[in-house]
């Protein structure tokens, strides 16, 4: 191994911690508008890390002769870093306007 | 030990989030956490087909990658209209 796949291993590494306990807060969260703030923003970062990761292993001889490995992955993260917070945003929109109620504690006064 | 062994970990570990965030989008409970469960399974199998690439030495799989980022945000949104507004326009 030499200094790229040790730094692309780390990165990657990264990005599975990120991205699992993105996945763990989904599924633990209490209610919606706190799942919000795992799936909003460990999804993009997650995959930032990823990408960044797999960036670093776009110039190995094996993939030297087909064009364009990182211009396109520099592309999806910059297309999920754009569009990644429009959804979670539209669809908290969506949620708030239709009336759904913030979750409370049991026996807080909700302050 | 050579780096496809990393790229196949972090695609077990990808396919273990997508199982997990698949059961919020099964249980619910409203058409909200449904909609937000779909919108991260569909960045996370972004990320995975780019992983799968790399692990089949076919870069090429961006691509697909690329196709399906830019599906999952038209789908989201439409899937909001619909839900929102009952009708698609």
């Amino acid at each position: 191994m030499d200094w790229k796949d040790i730094v692309s291993t780390v990165f990657l590494a990264a990005g599975c911690v990120v991205a699992f306990t993105g996945a763990l807060g989904i599924l633990r969260m209490p209610d919606f508008y706190t799942r919000l703030h795992p799936a909003g923003k460990n999804d993009s970062f997650a995959q930032f890390l990823i990408m960044i990761g797999l960036l670093f292993q776009a110039f190995r001889p094996e993939f030297r002769e087909i064009v364009g490995v990182a211009p396109r992955l520099i592309l999806i993260t910059l297309f999920i870093y754009l569009t990644s917070p429009i959804a979670t945003h539209a669809i908290t929109r969506a949620a708030y306007l239709d009336g759904l109620k913030v979750w409370r504690k049991e026996g807080s006064d909700g302050v | 030990m050579s780096m496809y062994a990393v790229f196949a970990a972090t695609g077990l570990v990808f396919l273990v989030t997508l199982a997990m965030v698949l059961v919020r989008a099964f249980l619910g409970p409203t058409v909200w956490d449904r909609i937000l469960a779909t919108n991260a399974v569909g960045t996370k199998t972004v990320i995975f087909v780019a992983i799968l690439g790399f692990i089949m030495k076919r870069p090429e799989f961006l691509d697909i990658s690329l196709l399906y980022a830019v599906l999952n945000f038209v789908a989201t949104i439409a899937i909001l209209k619909i839900v929102e507004y009952k009708r698609i326009g």
